[in-house]
């Protein structure tokens, strides 16, 4: 009976997939997928969700460290405000993203008239920074929402790592950077790397807040997803090959990880 | 146990799956002479600029002829329905922001009978409120950081390339962001940092944008077909509403949403 339901869900997640396997057009796949629209996206997408994975490593691990380790008050609700973007609405996020980065946003205004000509800080390169409709700002969206995915990953495995280890290497004499470097930081190591791909495949396929928030120019803020979306009404041939691409980036993803992001440190 | 959460979990889904357009009761066949009564409910697929005036004239409509219990609104760019219809989507009645999306339709055998336009729109460029850049015209529009455009394939989005083929204005692609209908390309406008976009002159509303009228000479008409579709399965109340769109009642509404009559 378990396994008969359990049979019945395979199928609820495997029929889209097959359907979209029969859908594609594989005489043209080639051509689609190397049609310079494609390429801009596919090349973008690589591009800003790497950049949004190094970001999200760089800036997660002192995140992850402070809660996993360092007790102070209203933790808890620090801890739910990181967490935010895994259940808000990528599309709600967008807008949030505008009310806070755009140029009429609580940050954004200053940050531009700053910046650009006449402000304090108009000597650095550019004409005032304006992260809507830019790379930058794809960059900025997805970290916002794959970040959390890995301070999730990260923190759990510090957690459940045994400090005695750092006790030890402390009583033998290690400084604090160089036992988080031998000591910590390899007992969590698989869960740096698996909550690092589980972020860059977030990323990825990140659409409602980068549509919103960086908007849909060619070349510069059109990656994989949003190209996908566009280009269904005039060329479903090309979306769904697309759509393959991310479809089997993410399978080599799951795959790759297998128990891995459940295993504990 | 879990075998009676699946079979709620199942009923749930199909009831909300149920096609919604109801079968024509008995009473419903229409006799020519004296006015029958309508009975069921209609899907209506309409352009997303048609929102205002198309849910105006949906309650008139309604109000008309009591015995029709719903007139469904379904609104999006009229390449996205185009691609619902084909792919079966349940609707009676099309209402398409340009010829083209109908024609597609039209080729693919979808259409009960001839279209017929019922509305023209004007193009116009929409800039944020109190016109900061000072745009006056199509060509001041490479005035502007980032213009936003409807998708290339989206009927306004096709109309605002013919425009500004027209002026003869050629924007760099790193400066055109393009959304998936003319709401979104406001909002890249009104809510976002676009510095100017090109929308239906009918979409412009509201207090954070403010539209740049186009002189007729530069501007591109749109032209609003509609049709009942042949798979309608109450073309009865479909005929009648598209009758009612075209009668004074409805062109009445779509004038004061700043619609055009038909040419």
């Amino acid at each position: 009976m378990v396994t008969a339901v359990a049979a019945l869900v395979v199928l609820f997640f495997a029929l889209p997939l097959a359907g979209l396997l029969r859908r594609a057009s594989w005489s043209t796949l080639w051509v689609d997928l190397t049609a310079p629209e494609a390429l801009q996206a596919l090349r973008l997408s690589l591009v800003c969700s790497l950049t949004a994975t190094t970001l999200s490593v760089v800036l997660g691990l002192p995140l992850a460290w402070t809660l996993a380790r360092t007790p102070f008050p209203g933790k808890a609700l620090v801890r739910a405000l990181v967490l935010l973007p895994l259940v808000l609405p990528p599309v709600v996020g967008g807008v949030a993203l505008l009310a806070a980065f755009s140029k009429r946003g609580l940050v954004g205004g200053w940050l531009f008239d700053v910046t650009t000509t006449g402000g304090a800080l108009s000597w650095l390169p550019g004409d005032g920074v304006q992260f809507t409709f830019s790379t930058a700002g794809v960059v900025l969206a997805e970290t916002f929402v794959a970040l959390p995915f890995f301070v999730v990953t990260v923190e759990a495995a510090l957690r459940s790592a045994d400090q005695r280890f750092d006790e030890v290497a402390a009583t033998l004499g290690a400084g604090r950077w160089f036992s988080f470097r031998h000591v910590t930081f390899r007992l969590i190591a698989p869960s740096v790397v698996a909550g690092a791909v589980l972020a860059w495949a977030r990323a990825l396929g990140e659409f409602g807040a980068t549509i919103t928030f960086a908007g849909n120019i060619e070349g510069r803020t059109e990656t994989l997803p949003l190209a996908v979306y566009l280009l269904l009404d005039s060329r479903p041939d090309t979306a769904v090959a697309l759509s393959l691409v991310l479809l089997a980036v993410s399978l080599s993803v799951l795959v790759a990880l297998r128990d891995r992001w459940l295993e504990r440190a | 146990m879990l075998v009676a959460a699946l079979l709620v979990g199942l009923v749930g889904l199909v009831g909300c799956a149920a096609p919604t357009s109801s079968a024509p009761t008995a009473g419903s066949a229409p006799t020519s002479g004296s006015s029958p009564e309508l009975r069921g409910s209609i899907t209506v697929s309409a352009a997303s600029s048609l929102t205002a005036p198309f849910t105006a004239i949906a309650a008139g409509f309604r109000a008309a002829n009591p015995g029709v219990t719903d007139v469904m609104l379904n609104f999006d760019s009229s390449s996205t329905l185009v691609k619902q219809i084909e792919g079966g989507a349940p609707a009676d009645v099309f209402a398409a922001a340009d010829d083209a999306s109908m024609i597609k339709l039209a080729e693919g055998g979808a259409l009960a009978a001839n279209p017929a336009p019922f509305a023209r729109n004007r193009l116009t460029i929409v800039v944020k409120k109190g016109n900061p850049l000072g745009i006056a015209t199509v060509a001041d529009l490479a005035k502007a950081k980032v213009v936003a455009l409807c998708g290339a394939e989206v009927p306004c989005g096709r109309y605002a390339d013919q425009m500004l083929a027209k002026a003869g204005v050629s924007l760099p692609v790193e400066r055109v962001t393009r959304s998936q209908n003319a709401k979104a390309t406001l909002n890249a406008v009104a809510e976002s940092d676009a510095d100017a976009g090109i929308v239906y002159f009918t979409d412009v509303s509201g207090d954070r944008a403010e539209a740049v009228v186009v002189p007729d000479a530069d501007n591109v008409m749109a032209t609003y077909p509609i049709a009942v579709l042949r798979t309608s399965g109450n073309a009865s109340v479909a005929e009648a509403f598209v009758a009612y769109v075209a009668g004074p009642a409805g062109q009445a509404e779509l004038v004061s949403a700043r619609f055009l009559p038909p040419g």
